[in-house]
């Protein structure tokens, strides 16, 4: 009996240690993330695996986009450093599992805000850093000029996991048109498929055509289609349950947005602390206590200003000035004719 | 009873129930806090994808249970026929890399070399790409026979249109049955009176003949469809009518067979090589052609050795299929385990579907072959 005491300790101690797990796991019901990312000292991010002007790579591993400015100014927002940011490239397949599962605390990739996305697989849209429809690029020598000169039996290419998927359907069915959907998991692939002649369309969000027409091997050969055959809002997305993170991520987005409606810049941010308007003066904390009711300091918006710059700095950087789309077409604010639109910080 | 026996392992299935039960507890309050449901309804909703290639008639007003067959479908497909063509690669290999020719035996081990070196994704989307590139845009191909057309948006093949197609299929049905009698009643021929029947040519020529006087006197009439070139744009073509088999099938099939081929080789020269000599030269020596040498005193040994690993080869290949994501050819995972979680979200549902569907894939692919080893396994009587 005595020669299995020493086998019989050990798993009583795994039993106990699971039991410890297991407690922890009742005690933590309510969510953390602020307290955790402040304990890590970064932020995690989850992006895509290149998508230029929204999230994209260098050489050198540093990211840049108007999807990575998202989650720097929560960093510059919460860690008081835009670069403490943590970022995990993911595939369209993979980008809820990773948000669900903890491995990131914000998903800002070029997701569309749906309903049953939002309502029903335990995720929150905080809000839309982009007004984006699904189009379609063809060969330019292919004479097509509109979506109505598609003909039965043209092939499509396309991410799998996206709601360009869907959307492809609903169009082609109702211009009563039989094609073929070809999916590639990866944005590389479908793009080199496309180039090879596998598919006579690449359909995806306008955006994405415009950054993806890039890597073709001659773009001059292709256009885009004048037509938008869907409403495509993306935005960042927080885990739900977490009501405090998520308006800290809300309100990160909003600040951003709102400081260009205002006028200040990463440049003017701190001239703005004397400013005659009060909601500026709101919105470089110089007045009233809006951090506090997220948990932060009162200069959180002013280091976002500061560090990751307004929206128009950061569309001007990430995706006019790299020529993917100068127009900023509905992503304008309102005050401009586009629909860009935020509540007030007061 | 012995206590000594039993309570290791009574603490063993403790501790395995207590870690399942940890990790379901876990899930569940991890799924009730973000708020997610469990549940398997999803299964019959309208589904609203498409699907590029598929076994059965489906598209985006099916279920999502439909996808989920269609997925299934279409793995089955490509294993079956990766482990045809691997199979026959690998025979012809294995056998190539025992010849006395040095350029034969050569060539053999540096295929073999070459292709099991190299990982599978790699492989495959080498195949998939250099395919797109050097297959030729539909309107520029050069039809093969004037009726099977290789182009970069697949191979398109004629297909037959049957009349009676039933009497057709009953008239292969009736071959097959007395084929098998035949070959009953040679065995028993052959036990008792010692003379031996052409089984085979006898079969073959019964598979001919009988669907021939099909076509003569059942009324069976098969039509070809061949492939027709329609131009989609200016610059944009395609085929329509026959059959298209997608690029993405065929690099995909390629790819696997090409690679698990190289082990199979392996697996049969390893087979070969473990007879005996003496065996050999004791058949020979009692008069066996080379042929019956083979065929009797060889292979049936071989065979026992090359079963088993070859086994785990065709399981390996079933699983490897699932790479087929990275190319857009649509099979379970990318299907179900892709389109379908996506658009549903229902991670634990979908995914705990694919591992008991390539469980029990893998399983039925072992039961058959472990009953064909048991068959052909040495009988003391």
């Amino acid at each position: 009996m005595f020669k299995y005491l020493k086998q019989l300790t050990s798993l009583v101690a795994m039993v106990a240690v699971l039991f410890t797990f297991t407690t922890e796991t009742m005690a933590a019901k309510k969510s953390k993330t602020l307290k955790n990312t402040q304990k890590k000292g970064f932020v995690r991010c989850g992006v895509s695996q290149g998508l230029p002007g929204f999230s994209n790579a260098d050489a050198a591993g540093n990211w840049t986009g108007v999807d990575v400015d998202v989650c720097r100014a929560v960093a510059a927002a919460v860690l008081g450093d835009a670069n403490k940011v943590k970022f995990t490239p993911l595939s369209a397949k993979e980008r809820f599992t990773a948000l669900t599962s903890n491995e990131i605390d914000i998903l800002s990739r070029n997701t569309t805000w749906t309903l049953s996305r939002d309502a029903d697989i335990g995720l929150t849209f905080v809000g839309v850093n982009f007004y984006d429809g699904q189009g379609f690029m063809v060969r330019k020598n292919s004479g097509i000029s509109s979506v109505n000169d598609f003909k039965n039996g043209v092939s499509a290419c396309t991410n799998l996991g996206t709601t360009t998927e869907l959307n492809m359907r609903d169009f082609f069915n109702s211009k009563g048109i039989s094609y073929e959907p070809v999916t590639f998991e990866k944005a590389d692939e479908v793009v080199a498929a496309y180039d090879a002649g596998r598919c006579d369309t690449y359909t995806t969000d306008k955006s994405g055509l415009a950054a993806q027409r890039i890597k073709l091997s001659s773009p001059d050969d292709h256009m885009v289609l004048p037509e938008t055959i869907s409403k495509e809002p993306l935005g960042p997305v927080v885990r739900q349950g977490d009501s405090v993170w998520e308006d800290i991520v809300r309100w990160s987005l909003n600040t951003m947005i709102e400081a260009e409606e205002y006028g200040v810049t990463s440049a003017n941010a701190d001239s703005m602390k004397t400013s005659d308007n009060p909601a500026v003066k709101r919105l470089v904390g110089a007045e009233g206590e809006l951090g506090a009711a997220l948990g932060l300091d009162n200069d959180w918006s002013l280091r976002i200003i500061k560090q990751v710059g307004n929206y128009g700095e950061s569309y001007k950087r990430n995706i006019a000035d790299t020529g993917i789309l100068p127009d900023r077409g509905p992503n304008e604010l309102w005050t401009k004719g586009g629909i860009l639109y935020v509540p007030p910080a007061r | 009873m012995n206590i000594k026996k039993i309570l290791p392992q009574l603490l063993t299935l403790l501790v395995v129930i207590l870690i399942f039960g940890f990790f379901s507890y876990n899930a569940q309050v991890n799924m009730e806090n973000r708020g997610i449901t469990f549940g398997y309804g999803f299964l019959s909703q309208e589904s609203s994808f498409d699907v590029q290639f598929s076994l059965i008639e489906y598209d985006g007003s099916h279920s999502y249970f439909r996808a989920y067959l269609v997925g299934l479908l279409n793995t089955i497909l490509v294993s079956v026929i990766g482990i045809i063509f691997a199979t026959i690669i690998g025979v012809i290999v294995g056998i190539a890399r025992l010849s006395n020719n040095y350029l034969i035996e050569r060539s053999a081990s540096v295929y073999v070399e070459f292709f099991r070196n190299i990982p599978l994704l790699l492989q495959i989307f080498f195949w998939y790409f250099a395919a797109l590139r050097a297959l030729p845009l539909p309107q520029d191909t050069e039809p093969m026979f004037g009726v099977f057309f290789l182009t970069i948006k697949g191979f398109f093949v004629p297909a037959f249109v049957w009349n009676n197609l039933d009497i057709f299929i009953y008239s292969i049905i009736a071959a097959i049955i007395s084929i098998i009698f035949i070959r009953i009643y040679a065995k028993r021929k052959q036990e008792n009176e010692g003379v031996q029947t052409p089984v085979l040519s006898i079969s073959i020529g019964l598979l001919l003949i009988l669907p021939i006087l099909s076509f003569l006197f059942g009324g069976v009439d098969a039509s070809v469809e061949v492939p027709v070139i329609k131009q989609l744009s200016q610059s944009g073509f395609t085929y329509e009518g026959g059959i298209k088999l997608p690029p993405e099938l065929i690099s995909l099939a390629l790819a696997l067979s090409l690679y698990t081929a190289t082990f199979i080789a392996e697996c049969v020269r390893a087979g070969v090589q473990g007879v005996s000599k003496g065996q050999k030269e004791a058949a020979a020596s009692i008069g066996l052609t080379p042929n019956q040498v083979l065929k009797l005193v060889v292979m049936p040994q071989a065979l026992r050795i090359i079963i088993p690993p070859t086994t785990n080869q065709y399981l390996n290949l079933t699983k490897n299929s699932s790479l087929a994501a990275a190319i857009a050819y649509p099979d379970l995972v990318l299907v179900f385990a892709g389109t379908a979680l996506m658009q549903t979200g229902r991670a634990i549902e979908i995914v705990s579907i694919t591992m008991l569907t390539y469980l029990s894939l893998s399983i039925s692919i072992s039961i058959f072959m472990n009953w064909y080893n048991k068959k052909i396994a040495i009988k003391e009587k």
